[in-house]
């Protein structure tokens, strides 16, 4: 079910005359793979995401979705954001149920799998209720629900748990790849937080900024579900923050990358 | 046993009411203070007319014949065909307003250019007295009836369009991005999301519309036709019977009140904010 996407030298630049952003990037991510992109504030992980997604086109190059080149947004590669972005004026059940109507599915199939998904994310007694009411946590799981709903091949995570309490996050990090797996979705998640990556991917791609560039990656071999405090997790959050160092002169000895990078996902939309 | 049942269930219907009765009750006193010190400067404005000799002509503005004038013209039954009248001119420039004000107001919060190429002009027409058009509108139109639809849709496009503009530009742009993602075409977007989300400021334009619609019509229906309430004011003064123009007045008044009463539950019932 989960889609291959291959980025075909990627390079783009925000006005003509400015340095490259993201520069020459080609990497191919296979159906079904887990894959984390992580890199400082600024290097244009976010952008990336948002080319992948067909919400930006790269000034050079494109990124194809099982062959097919991404020109524009879909339902079959979705999106999930920092913020969950409900619409206060639907119901939890409307809210996940949004891209069934905007493709047209019918009313009682499109009831029934948003059923089931509400019920999968644990919002089973919330369907009906404002989404104003729900907490950070419970947002971002009707957020995912609605991601899910429309069977995507992709799911595109732009530092989906970031705002969010610790508890919850390390809840979300262990669901969302189970689903991603049980489901077969391809899924590619950036972050800051290398702990985040090692939790969630099979395969991680380091990004330099100015420009960006892919300099890196590590394949997590790690047995699922993942526990941050296993020695195979700690040795692989060492290894990568290793060659993160090495690739990057910048960022000795500090565990996250860096903080938000809000800024590069308002420009690039 | 049912009986039991019954009487609790009577029980429980009648006991929590009270509290919420006198709660009511409550919340009606400044307002009924409001109205008794209106009724009061009324009474006192009519006293020393009556009592000035200058003025004594006047007399019957006073409330106690402004209130009989009143009941004279609803059991006669005489006060709806002014009222029908002009509801529906209201109601007719409102429609026009709402339909050309709400997509204008799309496009000009929506496209930024749009917004700087209309603001000196719109702001410029919203600044003309509608009733200034009043000459313009008699020459463009073929009945009176149209001129003052003409002259309400004047009064109540500006700040429809203005309100509408102002709440499409404070949709969080994360909304579109959401939307666009899960693959929302051009009339969905419109349809599902930036419709929804500027309802609060549409009907808060519709409120001050009316507001101001309401305060010109009746000027305009000085003018040339034969009904509506600034007629039978016209027709009043010049028939002498200053009970009934009083009577007229407070009629508009009320109708005003009412019309702005349900603009603000029509505001409640489309806000989505959580108070």
């Amino acid at each position: 079910m989960g889609a291959s996407i291959s980025l075909d030298f990627i390079t783009h630049r925000f006005s003509s005359s400015a340095e490259p952003t993201l520069k020459d990037i080609e990497n191919r991510i296979e159906p079904s793979e887990l894959v984390a992109l992580i890199g400082r504030s600024g290097c244009g992980k976010s952008t990336l995401l948002h080319m992948m997604a067909g919400l930006l086109i790269p000034s050079e190059g494109c990124v194809r979705i099982n062959s097919h080149q991404v020109a524009k947004p879909s339902a079959k590669w979705n999106m999930m954001f920092q913020k969950a972005s409900l619409y206060p004026w639907m119901s939890v059940k409307e809210n996940a149920a949004l891209g069934l109507l905007f493709d047209g599915v019918p009313k009682a199939e499109a009831e029934e799998r948003v059923d089931t998904l509400l019920d999968m994310v644990g919002l089973s007694d919330k369907k009906n209720a404002n989404v104003q009411s729900l907490s950070g946590g419970q947002q971002q799981r009707v957020a995912l629900a609605r991601s899910l709903a429309t069977e995507p091949e992709v799911l595109l995570l732009d530092e989906p748990f970031s705002a969010l309490d610790a508890f919850t996050r390390t809840q979300l990090q262990e669901e969302v790849p189970n689903i991603c797996r049980e489901r077969g979705i391809t899924m590619v998640i950036v972050t800051h937080d290398i702990d985040e990556a090692v939790a969630m991917a099979d395969r991680v791609l380091i990004m330099s900024q100015n420009p960006g560039r892919i300099v890196g990656e590590q394949k997590v071999d790690l047995p699922w579900p993942r526990r941050h405090m296993d020695t195979g997790f700690q040795t692989m959050r060492d290894e990568l923050m290793q060659q993160f160092k090495g690739t990057d002169t910048g960022l000795a000895g500090r565990k996250a990358v860096d903080s938000d990078e809000s800024d590069v996902a308002e420009s690039a939309a | 046993m049912s009986t039991s049942n019954t009487q609790s269930f009577a029980m429980t219907n009648v006991v929590p009411n009270m509290p919420q009765l006198f709660g009511w009750l409550k919340s009606l006193q400044y307002p009924a203070l409001g109205i008794a010190c209106l009724l009061a400067l009324w009474w006192v404005g009519g006293y020393m007319i009556e009592n000035d000799p200058d003025l004594s002509a006047f007399s019957a503005f006073a409330p106690a014949p402004t209130f009989s004038a009143l009941a004279d013209l609803v059991r006669s039954g005489e006060v709806w065909e002014p009222i029908g009248s002009s509801l529906y001119r209201i109601l007719a420039g409102l429609v026009w307003g709402i339909v050309i004000g709400v997509p204008v107001g799309v496009v000009v919060g929506y496209f930024a250019t749009a917004l700087k190429v209309t603001n000196v002009p719109f702001q410029f027409l919203r600044m003309i007295s509608p009733l200034a058009w009043m000459p313009i509108a008699v020459l463009g139109f073929d009945s009176w009836d149209s001129a003052i639809i003409f002259l309400i849709v004047m009064a109540t496009v500006w700040p429809i369009i203005f309100s509408t503009a102002h709440g499409v530009r404070r949709i969080d742009p994360n909304w579109f991005k959401v939307a666009r993602n899960l693959g929302a075409s051009g009339f969905q977007m419109l349809h599902r999301i930036i419709l929804p989300a500027i309802m609060t400021d549409v009907m808060a334009g519709i409120r001050l519309a009316v507001g101001v619609a309401w305060v010109v019509l009746v000027p305009a229906e000085y003018l040339g036709v034969t009904s509506g309430l600034g007629y039978a004011i016209n027709d009043a003064r010049d028939t002498l019977a200053y009970d009934y123009l009083a009577a007229v007045v407070l009629v508009i008044g009320v109708i005003g009140y009412c019309l702005d009463t349900i603009c603000s539950v029509l505001i409640k019932r489309f806000n989505w904010h959580v108070e």
